[in-house]
């Protein structure tokens, strides 16, 4: 089994955690995982990368949903009736 | 006739009824049930108010003309979400492109036998929540430091949680280009935030 190199192993980052490399690269990634702490840092700040993204845009919660602006509501009703 | 149940959530089936059956009052109803939430997703595309509620207009004027289409296989919030990201992206493309960073600039860099040149190191994240406030304000503006063609990827399938096939279809781009463009802009992503996020708090 060839090993795999740190540049490698960030290039199939995203397959492997999709559940997208086949069984035996899969084992490769791991096997340079086992020795490699900064490859693992990467994966954890990579997945901390896609968690924050997901939460960035999320009001708190308990948060009122927002309300439509009344100018949009009827701008939208008028040009409709207008056949826009 | 109320498209509320009890849990205050609108009845999608008795909506469209009454769209079909050209109910005046019920545009008015999807426009104040969905409006909000739409206004949201197009605000985070376009990062600009007018922008933002000129596609939430189209979007719903579009989607108006377009209700013979709709043939349920969906829920109408997604199909409507679905909709105002189309609009939201045709105003991305028609605006002026701004300067943008390259994105080599922002992937990790390697040593000529393949090790990483700056070894990755683990980020203390904020418990507090004034903190973590000001953690997604800095999330959202690295976001918008990304170039257009890779936030975008960002955006959908982070973001608005699109599947890999429904963001392929709506940029026109092949499935392996949206996984390839969203390793990047997640790569590129974590490279701007990584700084801050270093040795914190």
């Amino acid at each position: 089994m060839s090993r795999l190199t740190c540049r490698e192993l960030i290039e199939f980052l995203r397959d492997y955690l999709d559940g997208e490399l086949p069984p035996e690269e899969r084992e490769r990634f791991e096997h340079h995982l086992r020795l490699c702490p900064a490859c693992v840092r990467y994966l954890h700040t990579y997945q901390e990368t896609v968690r924050l993204g997901r939460e960035a845009f999320r009001e708190p919660e308990g948060a009122v949903p927002e309300e439509v602006p009344e100018e949009l509501v009827r701008a939208v009703l008028d040009s409709r009736r207008r056949g826009g | 006739m109320s498209e509320r149940g009890s849990s205050g959530a609108l009845d999608e089936t008795a909506l469209l009824a009454r769209l079909r059956a050209g109910d005046e009052g019920a545009y008015e109803t999807l426009v104040r049930g969905f409006g909000g939430r739409l206004l949201a997703t197009a605000r985070r595309m376009l990062g600009n108010e007018e922008d933002a509620r000129d596609a939430v207009q189209e979007a719903l004027l579009s989607a108006f003309r377009g209700l013979d289409r709709f043939e349920g296989e969906a829920r109408l919030s997604t199909w409507l979400h679905r909709i105002v990201l189309n609009a939201a992206l045709m105003r991305l493309r028609q605006r002026r492109r701004r300067p943008e960073v390259a994105l080599e600039d922002l992937l990790p860099r390697f040593l000529e036998d393949g090790h990483a040149a700056d070894p990755a190191q683990e980020w203390k994240l904020p418990l507090d929540a004034l903190a973590r406030r000001e953690t997604q304000e800095l999330v959202r503006r690295s976001i918008e430091r990304l170039p257009d063609a890779y936030r975008n990827v960002l955006l959908l399938r982070d973001v608005e949680e699109l599947d890999t096939d429904e963001t392929a279809r709506l940029l026109g781009l092949s499935e392996s280009a949206v996984k390839t463009r969203l390793h990047r802009a997640r790569q590129a992503l974590r490279t701007l935030l990584d700084p801050q996020l270093r040795g914190q708090p």
